[in-house]
């Protein structure tokens, strides 16, 4: 009878012990029990629960640190400093699934705060045990991996040669073969991470033959999935000259185009950031892109969408416009300015204006033409009204104004000249010798009639003027 | 004497005046030395410069001459040279003016080709706008399926729940709980539940349901043992001719798997196997093998009253139940009984199972 007493004795403990677990990783599920967790000291409880003989206790605490230390970097620091990553990196190659998806959870959650922790976790020598994992069969625990080693590479660039040196590269590219979306996701994301710091990291994650699966995913319905595949091919395509080419070679046009037409925002700013580091290059991929009518495409999504999306369809156009004449023109014909004299007007944010009035000042520089198809659109008084923002906007009327006698016209009589003359500015500022360019596109008698104090020097001129008495 | 005292006194003079009287005509003397110097030198330069002239106009003449003869040599070499200037500097002209249309035509033809630029930019301006189109409509299509798809969902959903709920049908008696008969039109779940069938509980697929016996050929071509597919056409078929019914009906038609009737699905030794069953059963079943007997001293005093129908001459006739037709020999018009010419025919077998409707209730 001893014996059975013996027995519930510790049967009670080890109810007890799951019982404080569970609640524990429930508790940790919200954000406002964590800190009062964390006063009563709860890690220094978990640790030994971490080696516990019942597998599913070491999995609900391994669950329960993994919450804690993704709520804020101080726990994650506990979590490096209370020496517990070799234990879970040695576990990691042995135990069942839940438990390795469990420990990468924590691996993941330490992993995104600070490169700091980053490096602390691939000092202990998490990463082959990581890379090891991918080849595991079960999609849970390759998805989990993936996104520890994911947020392990996002910081820099030496975390990424990392990442990249315990060769975890081959076998992203196998997991994005995988037929489970959000292992797709998850293994598109880290290999954007991973390309996104330098040309060879880029230039590695290419050479695993990555651009082939990734431009076959984008016909993917997911929209995610679409945005972590664009994502990753602007980074690629972003470095240099070959990259951008060989992306280009994987025939992603002209199906990218219709991905500028999807309802998800991302998606949207996410292809045009694709197109726009495809077109910044050379003057050949930017007219590649104007055959394929994709200059039509950006334009249209550009008038779809608000705020910071439309950000890299605007710098794409003037890239474009940059590159030649030919090219500034097939913009122009494209109804592109009055698209972007519209995102002038509408849009709050100064960077943004900003960058809007550096592609009107690309499109309209290279010749009269090119400047009266900007000037006719009526954006120059908006440019001068911003003229806080962006030196460009000068840039834009000085080179427009001596061009096109139209040009002036229409400057005059649309106020921008009277604008000019109230401008302020200190004599040899920049803005100042901008002004007087301006000024001497015009007879004299104009700018003095358009100077602000006009009335009153004619007035002044009236009382001294004495009348001839007859 | 005194000349000579006179001399010598005026000695000492003398030589003063001696020396005043060539001194004063020393003064004099170097005028006129210069003078007669500079005549003697002008006249002497006069001489030397008519000689000199002389001498120049010789030499003009000699070099006139000289040069003339020179002249005349290379005269000829010089005017060729200039002729040759002169047509080369027409060559250069005429040169510069086919280099400068050249160049005007090269560039407008083939670097900034101004008609091929204005063609290139109205084909980019038609590509934009099939691409506008394409992506319009492609936007356009995926609303479509979109909506579709959420329609598709939306019925899923309602006939599902329809079937579950088919229970609440209103039947004749008692009107339904969508079919309140207050209302003019019966409630549009009501038109659901008629139309979906009653939603039953499906059999674990992981079980078939097997014959008691696979060895009978019947059973093992039966519908239930055989994996059932779908309907398949045959590869090679031609193209038949004439009106058509339904290709699927005529597939599913012809391609039935077998119905056999219940006089033949039942194993020919049916009723020897029933009571091999029923054996087994028993065996299964019973503690002994003795008959039950009661007990044979309780009911020694009882009389066995048999039952009215067995007790009486009118009891139970077997005419209805055993026979059907009126046995009375005197009536017979021949001496010999129906015989079974031909085996029975199963009327009601293929019931509802036939190719035509004719016949059937509507």
């Amino acid at each position: 009878m001893s014996q059975k007493h013996v027995l519930q004795v510790f049967e009670q403990y080890q109810k007890a012990r799951t019982q404080f677990v569970q609640t524990v990783a429930e508790l940790a599920t919200r954000p406002k029990n964590i800190e009062t967790l964390q006063n009563a000291g709860v890690m220094s409880l978990l640790r030994p629960l971490l080696l516990d003989v019942v597998p599913t206790i070491q999995q609900t605490a391994v669950l329960a640190l993994g919450r804690l230390a993704n709520y804020n970097d101080d726990l994650a620091e506990a979590v490096v400093k209370g020496d517990i990553l070799p234990q879970l990196v040695y576990s990691l190659a042995e135990q069942n699934r839940f438990y390795k998806k469990a420990a990468a959870f924590v691996l993941r959650a330490v992993g995104k705060h600070s490169p700091q922790l980053a490096q602390a976790i691939v000092d202990c020598g998490a990463l082959d045990t990581l890379v090891i994992c991918l080849e595991d069969f079960d999609p849970g625990v390759k998805e989990a991996v993936a996104w520890a080693l994911g947020n392990i590479a996002r910081h820099n660039a030496e975390l990424s040669q990392a990442v990249v040196d315990a060769g975890a590269v081959p076998l992203l590219i196998l997991c994005i073969q995988e037929p489970e979306i959000a292992l797709k996701r998850i293994a598109a994301s880290v290999l954007s991470d991973i390309s996104e710091h330098s040309p060879e990291l880029a230039q590695t994650v290419v050479d695993a033959g990555a651009i082939a699966h990734l431009a076959r995913m984008i016909l993917n319905p997911n929209a995610k999935l679409k945005r972590q595949v664009l994502s990753a091919l602007g980074q690629i395509a972003k470095h240099s000259v070959d990259l951008a080419e060989m992306v280009v070679e994987a025939e992603i046009f002209p199906v990218v185009l219709t991905c500028l037409k999807d309802k998800d925002e991302y998606v949207k700013k996410n292809a045009s950031t694709l197109i726009r580091e495809i077109a910044k290059h050379t003057p050949e991929l930017s007219q590649l892109i104007v055959n394929t009518g994709g200059v039509a495409a950006i334009i249209d999504c550009i008038g779809s969408c608000k705020g910071s999306i439309r950000l890299p369809g605007i710098m794409m156009l003037g890239y474009v416009a940059a590159h030649s004449e030919n090219l500034a023109m097939a913009v122009i014909i494209s109804k592109g300015v009055p698209q972007l004299s519209v995102c002038l007007s509408e849009e709050p944010e100064d960077h943004i204006k900003a960058a809007t009035a550096w592609a009107l000042g690309q499109i309209g520089r290279h010749t009269p033409e090119h400047a009266r198809a900007v000037a006719v659109t009526n954006t120059l008084p908006v440019l001068l009204s911003l003229y806080m923002s962006a030196d460009s906007s000068e840039d834009l009327q000085v080179k427009v104004l001596p061009h096109d006698s139209k040009a002036r016209r229409l400057f005059v009589t649309s106020g921008g000249l009277k604008k000019v003359q109230e401008i302020k500015a200190e004599p040899g500022s920049l803005l100042q010798e901008y002004i007087n360019s301006i000024n001497n596109c015009y007879p004299e008698e104009i700018v003095r009639y358009y100077s602000p104090g006009y009335s009153d020097t004619l007035l002044q001129r009236v009382d001294s003027y004495q009348p001839i008495i007859n | 004497m005194a000349t000579l005292a006179r001399l010598q006194a005026r000695s000492t003079a003398l030589a003063q005046q001696y020396y005043f009287r060539n001194s004063v005509v020393d003064a004099f003397r170097k005028k006129e030395n210069d003078a007669a110097v500079k005549i003697q030198s002008w006249f002497r330069g006069c001489r030397v410069r008519a000689y000199i002239r002389y001498l120049h106009r010789i030499a003009t003449t000699v070099q006139k001459w000289w040069r003339g003869y020179l002249g005349r040599q290379h005269c000829q070499l010089i005017v060729e040279i200039a002729y040759c200037a002169l047509k080369m500097n027409v060559y250069n002209a005429m040169a510069v003016r086919i280099q400068r249309w050249w160049r005007g035509y090269r560039i407008r033809k083939h670097c900034f080709d101004y008609i091929y630029l204005k063609a290139y930019l109205r084909a980019v301006e038609r590509t934009n706008d099939t691409v506008r189109k394409a992506l319009d409509e492609f936007a356009e299509i995926r609303e479509r399926e979109e909506k579709e798809a959420a329609l598709k969902r939306e019925k899923k959903k309602k006939d599902y729940q329809a079937r579950k709920m088919h229970y609440l049908l209103s039947t004749k008696q008692i009107p339904g709980v969508y079919n309140s008969p207050f209302r003019k039109e019966p409630d549009p779940w009501e038109l659901r539940l008629r139309q979906a069938k009653p939603w039953t509980r499906k059999k674990l697929r992981g079980q078939l349901q097997r014959p008691t016996s696979l060895t009978s050929w019947l059973a093992c071509t039966s519908a239930r043992s055989f994996p059932c597919s779908e309907i398949l056409p045959p590869i090679n078929r031609k193209q038949c001719q004439g009106p058509f019914r339904d290709i699927t009906e005529v597939l599913e038609q012809r391609y039935r798997p077998l119905e056999p009737t219940l006089r033949v699905a039942e194993p020919v030794n049916g009723v020897k196997e029933a009571r091999e069953e029923f054996r087994r059963q028993e065996k299964a079943r019973n503690v002994q093998d003795n008959m039950f007997l009661p007990f044979a001293s309780y009911h020694k005093n009882e009389k066995y009253i048999p039952s009215v129908h067995l007790w009486s001459k009118c009891g139970s006739s077997s005419y209805g139940c055993q026979h059907f037709r009126d046995e009375n020999p005197k009536k017979w018009v021949s001496g010999k009984d129906f015989q079974t010419v031909l085996p029975s025919f199963d009327l009601f077998s293929t019931y509802g199972k036939s190719y035509s409707k004719a016949g059937q209730i509507l």
